[in-house]
């Protein structure tokens, strides 16, 4: 009886069933983001400790993280760490409540990928 | 006769026990780097590619010692709860616990020594 209608049930949400969309592209890179700046902050726990430990160590530091590999893995962390702060102010906007609709998580969504391109941008301009 | 409320009925009840105290903490912590990112950025961004005598004379200042150094504290302890998360998403058993173990060991340790160098120059 229970098996009657077994395989024309309605599939259940599943990552290779849905399509991809702004709102699961901008979530998945929040996380992706978040945890790959393990590695610029690791390198700029390094370059304070070589700081404090002498001229050496310091230059030692200085020329990887200043090397073309480096310069792209801070480029690269700018990025992230614009992106992440951008959409995590959007969670906090999102747990009081407010912004849940789609037309606006989508216009949301947009804005956290202009901005942070803009702030970068901002950055590589400053620093 | 039952004189509890409901709510006292089922208080303690839930599987976890908890579940507040994570979200509450990320929360809090996002807001302080908020506020400390931006600082971080242009204070050590511009510092970053100078030259040692440069490098030692601006984290000899309070004002970049001191945000460079709640950023590493703050940005640590939120990295150590999201990667958390991250692990408890996609692992389980004896695995899950011990990437727990390891990055909340290494986020503390990053931490302190970024703290432990900052004072040191500054001092």
């Amino acid at each position: 009886m229970a098996d009657v209608n077994r395989g024309n049930r309605p599939l259940s949400p599943h990552l290779g069933i849905y399509k991809p969309q702004l709102t699961s592209l901008t979530s998945i890179l929040t996380r992706i983001t978040g945890n790959a700046l393990l590695l610029a902050a690791l390198m700029i726990v390094w370059w304070f400790v070589a700081l404090a430990s002498g001229p050496e160590a310091f230059a030692t530091a200085t020329w990887w993280i200043t090397s073309f590999v480096g310069d792209l893995i801070m480029l690269g962390s700018a990025w992230a760490l614009w992106y992440h702060t951008l959409a995590g102010i959007r969670h906090l906007y999102w747990d009081s409540g407010r912004g849940l609709e789609m037309e606006t998580a989508e216009k949301l969504g947009k804005a956290v990928i202009i901005g942070s391109f803009v702030l970068t941008l901002l950055t590589i301009i400053v620093v | 006769m039952d004189f509890r409320t409901d709510r006292k009925r089922v208080d303690g009840l839930g599987s976890a026990k908890d579940g507040t105290e994570h979200h509450w903490k990320m929360t809090l912590s996002s807001w302080g780097l908020l506020i400390l990112i931006p600082l971080f950025i242009f204070t050590f961004g511009s510092t970053l590619g100078s030259d040692y005598e440069t490098a030692v004379a601006v984290y000899s200042r309070p004002f970049p010692a001191i945000v460079a150094i709640l950023t590493l504290v703050v940005g640590w302890m939120h990295f150590k709860g999201g990667v958390q998360v991250l692990i408890e998403d996609y692992t389980h058993g004896s695995t899950r616990t011990t990437l727990i173990v390891i990055t909340t060991c290494l986020s503390y340790a990053a931490a302190v020594a970024g703290t432990f160098a900052i004072v040191s120059i500054a001092l």
